[in-house]
C-alpha cells in the first residue's frame, strides 16, 4: 500500500463524520424520550434542501442554517403529531417522511430551478467555509503533530466544531438537568412520568424537537458546508447509519460519537483506497471498501457489542392504562 | 388513631360518578375517611375500585361529583393536583424507572429546579430523614431493577412521602409480596397512620383487610355498598356484600385418589431468554387423582417450569416423563396430541387472541382437530356449535359466541380458556394462575372445575401465587424458590410454614 497518508485520512474522517455525528445525536433524544425515529434519513434531506434553497436566495449561510432547521423541526411535529398525538406508528410514520423528502425535494428543486432536482451551486460567501487555526499554516510542514493540528485539528467550518460541543452539550442536557432526567424517563416508563404529574405529550414533543434542531444541523452541512448545494438524495443513507450508530453506541452520547467517527473513518479509508492496490492482493474493487462500515455494523451489531437494550418504552405510543 | 369528631375527614368523595363507553364504573359513589386512619377498600375485580381512586388521583375525571380534602372542596384534573393537595399513590404496577436509581426515581417531577445538582442532594438528606422517621431503609443510590419488589414498593412509598402526601393510596399493594414482605408492609403502614397520615388500601384479600385496616368499605359492580369499621364485621360478612349472595371461601373436596404416575420430571434444569437458570435440577411426580401446587413468590422459576413442561421452552438438562414415556422437547402440538392441557399463566399472551371471536378462542390449539374442519379449511359451524355448548356448560357471558373476546370480562375470558382445555379431556392438565385477575363468583366456578378434574382422575398440576388457592386445591404442595423445590408439605400446613418456605428461609 504506497503512502498511507493517515493524516489526510483522519482529516477526511472527521468531514464524514459530522453528518453522522449531529444525526445520531437527534436519534438519541427521540428515542431516549420513547419515540422511534426512522425518519432521521428524510429530516436531514428535507433541511439539506431548505438550507440550500435559502442559502442561495439570500446568499447568507446562516440564513440556510435556520431554514434547514427551520424546515427540520417543522417535519419532526409532523411526525409527533402522528406518532405522540395520534399514537400512530412510529416506523410507518418515519418512513413516510423518508419516501416524502426523498420525492418532494427533487420535484421542487426541479420546479424551482431546472437543473434536474439540484439547487443552483452557491458562491463561497453563502457556504460555511473553513476556517484556518492561527499558525496552521507555518505549522504544516513541521512533523506529524504540526500536520495533524494543520489538517486535522484545523481547518473545519464551524458546523464541524459545532458537532463536537453538541456532544458533551447532550451528555449534559440528558444527565445533569431536570429535563434530561425526565426525557429519560420517559423513554423507560411514561407512566412514571404521568403520575409524578407531568406532561408524557409535551416531553415527548419537546424531545423529537430537539431532534428537529440537530438534524437541521446535520442537512445544513451537508448541503452548503460539505457540499456547494443540494443534490438529489444527497444523505445517501446517512441517516441509517446514524441510527446503527446509536444502537452500536447503547443510546449514550460519547460513544454515539465514538461510533459515528469510526463509521466516518471506515468511509474515509474506502474513498483513499479507491483506485490503489493492497500488497499480496492487488487492486481491490472499491465496492468492498464501501461495503465495509455495512459489513462492520452487521457483525458489530450482531454479536460485538453485547445486548443493546433499548429504551423500554420505545416504540410504544402512551395510552393511559384502564 | 381514634381521630377526633371535630376534625375534617382527610377525604370525602360526593357523588362521584364514571361511565367508560357502556361501563358504568362509578354509580353515584359517597365516600368519607378519617384523618390518621387505614380505610380499606375491598371488592371485585372490576368493582370500580381503582377507578375510584384513579379519580382521587387525578387520572381519571369524573363524569360528576365532587371531592373534598381536609373540608375544602378541592379541584383534581390532574396527578399534579393530586400531588399538591397531599395524595401520594401507590400503582399496582409499580410506576418507577427501572433503570434508575431511587434517589432519581424518588426526585422525578419535583428535581427542585432546572439543573439536577441542588435538588439531588436535598433529596438525599430527605430520605435519610424518612428513613429515620418511619423505617423505610433503602440504599439510595441501587438501581431499581435491582431491587427486590418489596424494596421497589418501599420506593414507591418514599416517592409518595417525598412529595409531601398525607394521604397515601395503595392499590393492591402485597399482590406480588411474600406474606413476610406484605408483614413488614403493614407495619410500615401502622408506623405512617401513628404518625397522622390517611392510608387507603385497595384490596380484594379479606385477611388483610381484618389484619390491618380501621374500617372498611365494600365495592360492588360500580356501587359502595357498606362501610363498616373493621372491628364490628367478620370475613363472611365481607365476603357475602363483595358477591352478593354466600360464597364458599373453602373448595369442598373429599380425600384424594392418587393412582399411576402421569407426569414424571427428573432433574429438571430450565434456563430463561437471558441464559439464567430458572429451575435447578428439580425432579417430582404427579399422579392421576390428585392436584399437585407448586406454591413460590412470582420469578422463582415456576413460569420456566411450566413452559418447559408444556414444551413452549427446552429445558438444558433433564427429563420430562409422560406415562412413563420420554416427552422432553416435545413441542406443545405433540404433547396436546399425547393428552396434556395447559391452561397458561396469562390469558391475554397465551392463553387468547383478543381479538379474535369467541369461538375462534374456543378451539384455538385444536383448530387441526377433525370434528372442526377437513384438511385446510375449517367448519365454523362445526365450531361455533361447539363454543356455545361450551358457553352453556361453563356459563360464560354474554353468550354470544361472536362476541369479540377482548370485549368479555377478565372472569368470563378466563372461563373460555379452562372450558377449551378440560372440554378436551387431558390426562394431565397444567394450570397457571387459574384465577389471576377474576372475580370471585368465576373463581369459586375454576376452582370446582378443577376439584371435578381430580376426582375424574385426571393428573393436575397448579401453579400460583396465590397461598390461599394453593392450599385449599392441592393434595400436596411443592415449594419453589430461587430455582428449587425448597420442600413439599401438606396442605393443612400454616400459611406462616409455607411463607418462610417462599421466602427460602426455612426448609
Amino acid at each position: 500500500m504506497e503512502n498511507l497518508d493517515l493524516i489526510s485520512i483522519l482529516g477526511s474522517t472527521i468531514r464524514l463524520s459530522i453528518p453522522l455525528i449531529f444525526t445520531a445525536l437527534a436519534g438519541l433524544f427521540t428515542e431516549r424520550a420513547g419515540v422511534f425515529d426512522i425518519g432521521l434519513e428524510g429530516k436531514m434531506l428535507f433541511s439539506a434542501f431548505a438550507a440550500a434553497v435559502a442559502a442561495f436566495m439570500t446568499g447568507s449561510p446562516w440564513l440556510g442554517l435556520l431554514a434547514g432547521i427551520t424546515v427540520s423541526v417543522l417535519i419532526s411535529l409532523v411526525h409527533g403529531f402522528a406518532s405522540i398525538t395520534n399514537r400512530g406508528n412510529q416506523i410507518v410514520s418515519g418512513v413516510a417522511i423518508n419516501f416524502l423528502a426523498s420525492g418532494l425535494t427533487a420535484v421542487l428543486g426541479q420546479a424551482w430551478f431546472s437543473q434536474g432536482g439540484r439547487t443552483p451551486p452557491l458562491a463561497a460567501s453563502a457556504r460555511f467555509t473553513e476556517i484556518v487555526f492561527p499558525y496552521a499554516d507555518q505549522l504544516r510542514d513541521t512533523g506529524f503533530l504540526g500536520r495533524f493540528y494543520a489538517n486535522v485539528i484545523s481547518g473545519h467550518n464551524i458546523l464541524t466544531y459545532l458537532a463536537f460541543i453538541a456532544v458533551p452539550a447532550s451528555w449534559w442536557v440528558l444527565y445533569r438537568t431536570r429535563f434530561g432526567l425526565r426525557l429519560r424517563a420517559v423513554g423507560e416508563n411514561p407512566g412514571a412520568v404521568d403520575t409524578a404529574g407531568i406532561s408524557v405529550t409535551f416531553l415527548r414533543y419537546r424531545a423529537t424537537v430537539c431532534a428537529g434542531i440537530l438534524c437541521g444541523f446535520a442537512g445544513t452541512y451537508l448541503a452548503i458546508a460539505q457540499s456547494a448545494g443540494f443534490v438529489k438524495d444527497m444523505s445517501a443513507g446517512k441517516g441509517y447509519i446514524a441510527l446503527a450508530a446509536l444502537i452500536f453506541a447503547k443510546w449514550r452520547p460519547v460513544p454515539v460519537m465514538l461510533a459515528c467517527l469510526l463509521f466516518g473513518f471506515l468511509d474515509a479509508f474506502a474513498n483513499f483506497m479507491q483506485g490503489k492496490s493492497v500488497p499480496g492482493i492487488g487492486e481491490v474493487p472499491v465496492q468492498i471498501f464501501q461495503a465495509l462500515p455495512y459489513v462492520l455494523t452487521c457483525v458489530l451489531l450482531a454479536g460485538f457489542i453485547g445486548v443493546a437494550r433499548p429504551p423500554k418504552a420505545g416504540g410504544v405510543p402512551y395510552v393511559k392504562e384502564r | 388513631m381514634s381521630p377526633t369528631p371535630t376534625a375534617a375527614p382527610a377525604i370525602e368523595l360526593i357523588g362521584i360518578d364514571k361511565k367508560f363507553g357502556a361501563v358504568h364504573a362509578n354509580k353515584n359513589i359517597n365516600l368519607t375517611v378519617a384523618k390518621g386512619s387505614i380505610h380499606g377498600i375491598i371488592g371485585e375485580n372490576g368493582a370500580g375500585k381503582s377507578t375510584l381512586m384513579s379519580i382521587l388521583y387525578g387520572f381519571y375525571h369524573a363524569d360528576a361529583g365532587s371531592i373534598r380534602i381536609n373540608g375544602e372542596t378541592t379541584v383534581i384534573d390532574d396527578s399534579q393536583a393530586a400531588i399538591t393537595a397531599g395524595i401520594g399513590m401507590v400503582h399496582q404496577h409499580f410506576m418507577l424507572v427501572e433503570n434508575f436509581s431511587v434517589l432519581e426515581n424518588v426526585i422525578l417531577g419535583v428535581e427542585g429546579g432546572a439543573l439536577l445538582g441542588g435538588g439531588v442532594s436535598e433529596a438525599r438528606s430527605a430520605l435519610k430523614r424518612l428513613e429515620a422517621d418511619y423505617g423505610l431503609e433503602v440504599d439510595p443510590d441501587a438501581i431499581i431493577e435491582e431491587l427486590p419488589v418489596g424494596l421497589q414498593q418501599r420506593v414507591e412509598i418514599l416517592k409518595a412521602l417525598y412529595r409531601g402526601a398525607e394521604i397515601l393510596i395503595l392499590d393492591e399493594p402485597t399482590g406480588v409480596l411474600t406474606p413476610a414482605e406484605a408483614d413488614h408492609l403493614f407495619k410500615i403502614l401502622g408506623v405512617l397512620r401513628d404518625q397522622g397520615k390517611t392510608i387507603v388500601l385497595i384490596t380484594h384479600k379479606l385477611r388483610e383487610i381484618m389484619a390491618i385496616t380501621d374500617t372498611v368499605s365494600v365495592m360492588r359492580r360500580g356501587e359502595m355498598v357498606a362501610t363498616r369499621r373493621t372491628t364490628e364485621t367478620t370475613v363472611e360478612e365481607l365476603a357475602e356484600l363483595m358477591v352478593g349472595r354466600r360464597v364458599l371461601l373453602h373448595v369442598e373436596k373429599g380425600p384424594a385418589a392418587p393412582s399411576d404416575i402421569v407426569l414424571s420430571v427428573r432433574n429438571l434444569t430450565v434456563k430463561d431468554g437471558r441464559g439464567v437458570t430458572m429451575v435447578d435440577n428439580v425432579s417430582f411426580d404427579v399422579r392421576a387423582g390428585e392436584v399437585v401446587g407448586i406454591a413460590g413468590v412470582a420469578g422463582n422459576g415456576q413460569s420456566e417450569l411450566l413452559e418447559a413442561i408444556t414444551g413452549i421452552r427446552k429445558p438444558t438438562s433433564g427429563e420430562i416423563l409422560f406415562h412413563g414415556k420420554p416427552v422432553t422437547g416435545f413441542d406443545s402440538a405433540r404433547l396436546r396430541a399425547l393428552g396434556l392441557g395447559h391452561i397458561p399463566e396469562d390469558r391475554h399472551h397465551m392463553g387468547l387472541v383478543l381479538g379474535f371471536e369467541e369461538s375462534e378462542n374456543s378451539v384455538l390449539g385444536y383448530h387441526r382437530d377433525a370434528r372442526y374442519g377437513r384438511g385446510p379449511l375449517l367448519d365454523l359451524d362445526a365450531c361455533r356449535e361447539d363454543a356455545k355448548t361450551k358457553i352453556e356448560k361453563y356459563d360464560i357471558r354474554p353468550p354470544n359466541c361472536r362476541l369479540k373476546t377482548a370485549n368479555f370480562s377478565g372472569g368470563n375470558q378466563q372461563k373460555i380458556v379452562v372450558a377449551r382445555e378440560i372440554e378436551r379431556d387431558p390426562a394431565l392438565l397444567v394450570v397457571g394462575q387459574p384465577t389471576r385477575g377474576v372475580d370471585i363468583g368465576a373463581i369459586e366456578f375454576i376452582h370446582r372445575r378443577l376439584i371435578a378434574m381430580r376426582d375424574a382422575g385426571k393428573a393436575v398440576l397448579l401453579v400460583s401465587v396465590e397461598l390461599d388457592e394453593i392450599r385449599s386445591l392441592s393434595d400436596r404442595i411443592l415449594v419453589m424458590f430461587a430455582g428449587h423445590v425448597v420442600g413439599e408439605k401438606t396442605p393443612d400446613t400454616g400459611e406462616q410454614t409455607l411463607g418462610l418456605m417462599m421466602a427460602g428461609i426455612a426448609a
